[in-house]
């Protein structure tokens, strides 16, 4: 047992006071309200908003929110996919689903240089993320004028996440400046701007990895079948099982894919997302094989580790989300 | 003294491996509780939070690896781990070894989940403070034992208390240092209770902690035996949250968004702040007072039979009243007050000192105003909690002032009600969050006056002038021509039989304003009379035309809003300093540039041009006598 673990002491736990039914909320429903209001102000306050939809569990939880803030209504906004061509198609396949599903319309945006110069993560390193997500992820934001983009990001990510606001301000470049951030009490949020400087809004900043796996299990949300166990072909680079999800994917001489048991603890380009070993089929599995890994979550991304201890920090000020 | 800590080792809870389901099923019904801890880095404040964190798991091996090579490399714990490394997030705080900002890190026990919002214990950071305190439910104020009760232990709890937050742990921190030794304990104890009383902090409670040997952190510690108490973290799971007292108070939601999906359906979106509701109950629509009942309450999962604070909510009502983003639903028989004039204390959080007069945007539950803050009552000291006079209110500084709207706004005691006296206000310039404050109560004035309905209005007198009114408002630097191109509108208005009258700068001076001066305080008061004095003129029938300086967009702006759309016009005299300064009709540039003059616009004061003025007249391109024409035919076009 926990060291953790205490005799319960009385007094605490659901109140029952004046004998009215009042309950205290439970943390998921808390943090669910709270994501809610969050992303209703953004609506009423912001001319032109439009949700970032990177078809991932977090994102797929941001979705289930914005449905239930407005339910009866759809949400009043579109989602927003900046492509990179290079998602595993199961992703393509869940990402229209629930567009259909949720009712709003669905963006789909290419960086028409990227695609031009036919930039790809085996024979372009960083330059792919920074062209096809950093640079696209601007253009798009810049081509349909949207003033407000609501984005999956969570404070439990990584340390610079953890000091980010969530109406997080930019200038009209894109650029975050971790030193000139607006305070942010109460649940106030100040959406005034210029023209030309947008908003980024993270409505599950204060949601854990935990937090996110156990609410898509409670609400039975979809996500992508990757993220589950099963028989995958894959083959070994540099240390990380890399899936070949189609025929773009360069062999080397004398390279096989293997069948492997694997999953993804997240999703993003397949060639560039590490695959783990695993046996679990079902969520509770997942989520349990999550808290005994001993390695968190963002590890099996390279994004992190460029320029030293500050990588995430340094790729928001230049715009990335 | 050993410098080993404990074991390293990554533990896992059993129950996971064991029966995940129950893990589940035990993580689901967690509450959750937000804190926020006060102390310096000396007090050892990221080292009790790298401590929690690494207690209940949720530092990660990698994390660990990390930590463990980055604390012989620059932490300050010679080979032992240094846990302030885990939390001290951005570049710049990991080079100076501080916290700049508020962070906010998550953790887990089997009871609950935690928000901590780790935040600065510098006087310069009071604001991030602030920040973390207004939605902490408990405060860990962390005191180094060897240290004692020190200044910032009571501008911490000062703010705390001062943002609400009932719960306090005073942490008596570095036990280890002084030998875990009762006497010093208790001596610090009875230090900071005087002090609690005095600053009117009914309870607070406190233990004798180590957060770099973990002793009290979540279990009670051997080296302590004289220590009765519960361990932090068991206090932490046992306290009672916000949103459980708030429930239990009378019922208020202000409305987010109307849902109205089709015809058949209008609902009122928003998140409980206060108190239940339940279908059947009567409501009550403020500010407009109007009363219906609730009929049902939407969510996505389904109607729900009852709402309680802290939920977001669909509340639709079986009569068609009028409710939109602003309004505050409440229980009928028990509404909140509205008033347009506040006392409130207010905590400065921009470079740019407050500018009292000047109109900034109030933000306060989902109702957006337009507020002016008067000359500051007085300044707290927050190290002493002395009251100070003051003129202003810089960065960090907090202060009682008088708050006036233009609107009535729907409200609560901030100590009643967070959500319905907590208020933001904005610069309608930069648009930056410049302060955060608390309204105290409404001021009687506002309660009793009340506005005298007349039966010749603004309506009857324009008839019988046959004019539209209108605020013809000239800005420009001091020479750029405005009192003589106003002079030739007038003249051509009155020959066309329009009823007009024109308010002159310096002849305003002479009269109403001569106990003004030129400092940007009075610039706006000034500004703010003659806008005033312009809007009964126009109500009067007249078209009013103005000639003043008029340096500052949000005075302008403040001087639009005080009529109805449409009938301020505003008319830049677009002069560029040097043909203005060349031409120094009365010598006043040459008596700025010698210093003679202070606070002289285009000199030693700013001049915001308009950003989208109704009319921009070029002088240089255009003669006085032309551009009186175009503004005449504009306006009247217009009309």
């Amino acid at each position: 047992m926990s060291s953790l673990q205490r005799e319960s002491r009385p007094g605490n736990g659901a109140k029952s006071t004046k004998g009215c039914s009042m309950k205290t909320l439970t943390h998921l429903e808390r943090l669910e309200a709270e994501s809610i209001h969050i992303i209703r102000e953004v609506v009423a306050e912001a001319e032109k908003p439009v949700m970032l939809y990177s078809v991932g569990k977090d994102s797929a939880v941001m979705l289930h929110l914005a449905r239930k803030a407005f339910y009866p209504s759809p949400p009043p906004f579109p989602l927003l996919h900046v492509d990179t061509t290079w998602k595993f198609q199961a992703m393509y396949e869940l990402r229209d689903k629930m567009a259909e599903m949720s009712g709003m319309d669905l963006l789909v945006y290419h960086n028409p240089e990227a695609q031009e110069k036919g930039i790809n993560p085996f024979d372009h390193g960083s330059l792919h993320t920074d062209m096809w997500k950093t640079e696209g992820l601007k253009q798009a934001l810049d081509k349909y004028g949207f003033d407000a983009a609501f984005g999956g990001a969570r404070r439990d990510e990584e340390k610079s996440r953890a000091k980010e606001r969530i109406f997080s301000f930019r200038t009209q470049s894109h650029g975050w400046d971790p030193k000139n951030q607006r305070p942010e009490l109460w649940n106030l949020y100040n959406a005034k701007k210029a023209k030309g400087e947008s908003i980024r809004v993270f409505p599950i900043s204060n949601w854990t990895e935990l937090d996110i796996w156990q609410y898509i299990h409670l609400n039975d949300i979809p996500i992508v079948p990757l993220y589950f166990a099963d028989e995958r072909p894959t083959v070994e680079r540099d240390g990380m099982l890399v899936m070949v999800d189609d025929d773009r994917f360069p062999l080397k001489p004398g390279e096989k894919p293997v069948m492997r048991s694997v999953r993804f603890r997240t999703l993003g380009c397949y060639p560039l997302t590490g695959a783990v070993e695993s046996t679990a089929k079902t969520l509770p599995e997942v989520i349990q094989e999550t808290l005994l890994t001993t390695t968190s979550e963002r590890q099996g991304r390279a994004i992190d580790k460029d320029a030293g201890g500050a990588g995430m920090e340094v790729k928001k000020q230049q715009g990335y989300f | 003294m050993t410098t080993k800590t404990e074991e390293p080792v990554y533990v896992v809870d059993s129950l996971i491996a064991e029966d995940i389901d129950a893990y589940l099923d035990q993580h689901e019904h967690k509450t959750m509780l937000r804190f926020i801890t006060c102390g310096s880095v000396d007090d050892g404040k990221s080292t009790l939070i790298g401590r929690l964190l690494y207690d209940s798991k949720m530092i990660f091996e990698d994390q660990l690896d990390a930590l463990t090579s980055d604390s012989k490399k620059v932490g300050t714990q010679g080979q032992d781990i240094d846990f302030a490394l885990l939390v001290d997030g951005l570049a710049a705080e990991r080079e100076q070894g501080i916290t700049i900002d508020v962070a906010y890190r998550f953790f887990n026990t089997e009871k609950r989940k935690f928000i901590v919002a780790d935040c600065p214990g510098h006087e310069q950071y009071t604001r991030n403070m602030v920040t973390g305190a207004s939605t902490a439910d408990l405060a860990v104020i962390l005191i180094d034992a060897r240290k004692g009760v020190l200044v910032q232990t009571r501008r911490h709890s000062y703010l705390c208390h001062l943002l609400g937050v009932k719960n306090i742990v005073l942490a008596v921190n570095k036990m280890d240092l002084v030998d875990y030794k009762q006497e010093v304990f208790d001596k610090i104890v009875a230090d900071y209770t005087a002090f609690a009383q005095s600053i009117g902090i009914e309870s607070f409670t406190a233990m004798p902690i180590s957060g770099f040997k973990g002793d009290n952190i979540t279990k009670l510690s051997e080296n302590t035996p004289w220590y009765t108490g519960p361990s932090l973290v068991e206090h932490l799971e046992t306290v009672e949250v916000l949103s459980s007292v708030d429930a239990e108070k009378a019922f208020r939601m202000p409305v987010q968004w109307v849902n109205r999906p089709n015809l058949d359906f209008r609902g009122f979106s928003g998140l409980i702040a206060t108190g239940g509701v339940k279908p059947g109950d009567k409501i009550r629509v403020l500010p407009s007072g109007k009363t219906s009942t609730v009929s049902k309450i939407v969510t996505f999962d389904g109607e729900l039979d009852e709402a309680v604070a802290g939920q977001s909510v669909t509340v639709c009502f079986e009569d068609e009243i009028d409710c939109s983003r602003g309004s505050v639903i409440s229980i009928a028989d028990n509404p909140p007050q509205t008033a347009d004039q506040f006392e409130s204390t207010i905590v400065w959080m921009a470079d740019e000192a407050m500018v009292p007069g000047r109109a900034y945007w109030l933000k306060l539950g989902t109702q957006m105003v337009s507020a002016t803050v008067q000359e500051p009552k007085y300044e707290v000291n927050v190290n002493t909690m002395e009251h100070l006079a003051a003129k202003t209110l810089e960065l960090n500084a907090i202060g009682v002032a008088e708050i006036a709207t233009d609107k009535q706004v729907v409200f609560e005691p901030y100590g009643e009600n967070r959500a319905l006296g907590g208020f933001i206000l904005i610069d309608k310039m930069t648009n930056a969050t410049v302060a955060a404050g608390m309204l105290n109560f409404s001021l009687r004035r506002s309660q009793n006056v009340h506005w005298q309905a007349l039966d010749i209005g603004r309506k009857q007198h324009a008839a019988l002038k046959n004019q539209t009114p209108a605020v013809l408002w000239f800005t420009g630097l001091s020479g750029s021509g405005k009192s003589t191109i106003a002079n030739l509108v007038e003249k051509k208005l009155h020959r066309m039989n329009r009823h007009t009258f024109l308010l002159d700068g310096d002849n305003v001076r002479h009269g109403l304003n001569k106990d003004l001066g030129f400092t940007e305080a009075d610039r706006i008061e000034n500004i703010r009379r003659v806008g005033e004095v312009s809007k009964l003129m126009a109500d009067a029938g007249l078209i009013v035309i103005t000639a003043f300086i008029s340096p500052f967009q949000a005075d302008r702006e403040m001087v639009r809003s005080m009529l109805p759309e449409g009938e301020f016009f505003e008319v830049f005299i677009d002069t560029p300093l040097k043909v203005a300064e060349a031409r120094d009709v009365k010598g006043l540039y040459k008596k700025a540039r010698s210093g003679e003059l202070k606070n002289f616009t285009g000199i030693d004061s700013p001049y915001e041009a308009p950003r989208s003025p109704e009319l921009r007249i070029d002088t240089t391109v255009l003669s006085p006598e032309e551009a009186a024409n175009l503004i005449v035919d504009t306006l009247l076009g217009d009309a």
